[in-house]
């Protein structure tokens, strides 16, 4: 066991690393799916517009990098707040037309994106004193996905609290159970549902500000972003923060270690696993059992 | 039905009128027509017999799906095979692939039915990339992303010549295409149809009055992946190439696009917006003006259709319906 654990270690730790990656992402989706019922197919496109910000404002140094996070967290609240304003007249009539309306504004600002910063995937590096590696149990390893993984789980537990100890996060969650009933109880739910939705969206362009150096800004990235944040979010279970980061943190093992131990399957396993999740567990991981 | 009154009179003539045009216009566009845009042509009715396809699942049946590309991907991979091993009679390939393809159905869109909404939704996602995972790996098969080329032209019945002009391929896909339209609109009242149109309005309510409705739905599941698998066929026909694009996300996304551009559970406005959809994707968006810029005009034509046609482009001509159940 500990030599399997010895060497898969660098495996397993980049899984974290990744699975954090996508629970930054994802949560949001995961919250205006649950809480204001909009599926949101624009969401691979916020993280695209915060790694983005990323390359543009990063200079190598920690204040630039801070300077980005600020910029990015405004872009996507930014963003969020539009996309509110953009599915509100069509909250009525189902998904499936949000998803038109959504995916076009994907195909809309993904060419406008790559008409300003060209066709290429661009490398985002991050700052100077960031960029080197340390020695981790005998394997070396690069000291900004460490960073990366304390700050992530950080953000992790600050929305873990947010939403699960806080009056606030109570609110939103009797929103998420009860609209109608929040509202006959006085408050105003577009505040509530603008919020959620800007929040939601700033985390994952945050993510894309973070996550530039690991998965970096390119014509079709917002595409597979948004669709392992489906995976992620369907597997852990809708409209649950506690779900989501189960999910996420399943997502990036298999897709870290598992494809590190089964190269062979590699192009099956992420879908195999949420074909296999959902075939035993229909409504996700999450409420009932992390474990699978 | 004899309950038609003067109002409902003048709307099948309007229609029939309408249909008779597009036939027309049909029939008449190869002479018209330069070969490019004759191929063209005959892409849009394939991928308007997969939008069919989607729309038997998604209009008719309420099951949004995003996977039928893998089985329009199944379909135009045994066309090719079978084009090239065993019989260059383009029927006899429509067959086997659309077969090959309900056969492929079965056991997924078992996995798939269990589930509604979104979780269907993912589920079908899943199977539509795991089938172009194996188009991409099954080297020996399906030649990896090379694809499979140097199908042979296709022979429209025992004994007549094979079809070189674009033309003459042309007429064959909408001969297939009529046959077909016209077997899923002969649908259109039968019991069963009515029975899917009752799982997608309130299945709760079905299964109490003893509909079997997860047996409905898998039956409805494989005739649509025989559809689409159909389609793969005639796509080969056309292209005689098929490659692992052809089974890909975008594929699946756009027909699922047009099914709710067209007005989910219209077969004409199912047609119409996918033909809409592939004229904006690959013929405006090849314009000298506007070269490379195709996902910006698809991505403005789904937000104007989105806020303009609240039902679709079926929903121009229809009277207002009571609202309808979420699809998804």
């Amino acid at each position: 066991m500990a030599g399997w654990l010895d060497g898969n270690l660098v495996s397993v730790v980049d899984g974290i690393a990744f699975g954090l990656l996508l629970f930054t992402i994802a949560v949001g989706l995961s919250l205006v799916f649950g809480m204001m019922d909009v599926l949101n197919l624009a969401h691979g496109t916020l993280y695209l517009a915060g790694a983005y910000t990323a390359y543009a404002l990063s200079d190598g140094t920690v204040p630039g990098l801070l300077l980005a996070l600020a910029a990015g967290a405004l872009v996507g609240a930014l963003g969020g707040a539009a996309l509110t304003l953009l599915t509100q007249p069509l909250a009525r009539r189902g998904h499936l037309d949000q998803a038109v309306l959504t995916l076009g504004i994907t195909f809309i600002v993904a060419d406008l994106l790559a008409a300003a910063f060209g066709g290429e995937v661009l490398p985002t590096d991050p700052p100077a004193s960031l960029r080197g590696t340390v020695d981790l149990l005998g394997h070396t390893y690069p000291v900004y996905r460490l960073v990366f993984i304390a700050v992530a789980a950080a953000l992790a537990l600050l929305v873990h609290l947010v939403f699960e100890r806080s009056s606030l996060g109570a609110l939103v969650r009797a929103t998420v159970a009860d609209r109608d009933m929040v509202r006959a109880q006085g408050v105003d739910i577009r505040k509530v549902l603008y919020g959620v939705f800007a929040f939601g969206a700033a985390l994952a362009a945050v993510g894309g500000v973070l996550g530039a150096p690991i998965l970096g800004p390119g014509p079709g990235v917002d595409e597979s972003v948004l669709v392992l944040s489906l995976v992620v979010v369907v597997v852990g279970g809708l409209g649950s923060v506690r779900g989501a980061l189960a999910g996420a943190l399943l997502i990036g093992q298999v897709q870290t270690l598992g494809v590190a131990l089964l190269p062979q399957y590699a192009p099956f396993l992420l879908f195999g696993t949420m074909l296999l999740v959902l075939v035993v567990r229909p409504h996700g991981l999450v409420p009932s059992a992390v474990r699978t | 039905m004899s309950t038609s009154t003067s109002t409902s009179l003048t709307a099948p003539t309007a229609s029939r009128v309408a249909g008779t045009a597009v036939l027309l216009g049909l029939t008449l566009a190869p002479f018209l027509l330069g070969p490019y845009a004759v191929a063209t042509l005959s892409r849009i009715l394939v991928f308007a017999l997969l939008a069919l396809s989607v729309n038997l699942l998604t209009g008719l049946t309420g099951l949004p799906t995003l996977g039928q590309s893998a089985y329009f991907g199944v379909g135009a991979y045994t066309a090719a095979v079978v084009a090239k091993n065993l019989t260059d009679i383009g029927p006899l390939q429509l067959l086997i692939a659309a077969g090959v393809s309900a056969l492929v159905a079965v056991p997924t869109g078992w996995l798939a039915v269990r589930a509604r909404g979104v979780v269907f939704l993912m589920l079908t996602l899943a199977i539509g990339e795991i089938v172009y995972s194996a188009a991409v790996n099954w080297k020996p098969v399906t030649g990896g992303t090379d694809g499979i080329s140097g199908v042979p032209p296709v022979v429209p019945l025992p004994g007549t010549p094979a079809l070189e002009l674009d033309g003459l391929v042309y007429f064959y896909v909408l001969a297939v295409f009529l046959l077909l339209l016209g077997a899923v609109t002969r649908l259109g009242s039968t019991p069963f149809v009515l029975a899917l149109r009752g799982i997608r309005d309130n299945e709760p309510r079905m299964k109490a009055i003893g509909y079997p409705t997860r047996r409905y739905a898998l039956t409805v599941y494989c005739g649509a992946a025989a559809l689409a698998g159909a389609a793969g066929s005639l796509w080969v026909s056309v292209q005689r190439f098929v490659s692992p694009g052809d089974a890909g996300f975008e594929i699946a996304a756009l027909a699922l696009l047009a099914v709710v551009i067209g007005g989910t559970g219209s077969m004409w406005g199912a047609c119409a917006a996918a033909a809409l959809i592939w004229l904006t994707r690959d013929y405006l968006g090849n314009l000298e003006a506007v070269a490379g810029r195709g996902p910006l005009l698809l991505g403005l034509l789904f937000v104007i259709a989105v806020y303009t046609l609240p039902r679709g482009l079926a929903g121009v001509r229809l009277p207002h319906q009571p609202s309808r159940k979420r699809t998804a």
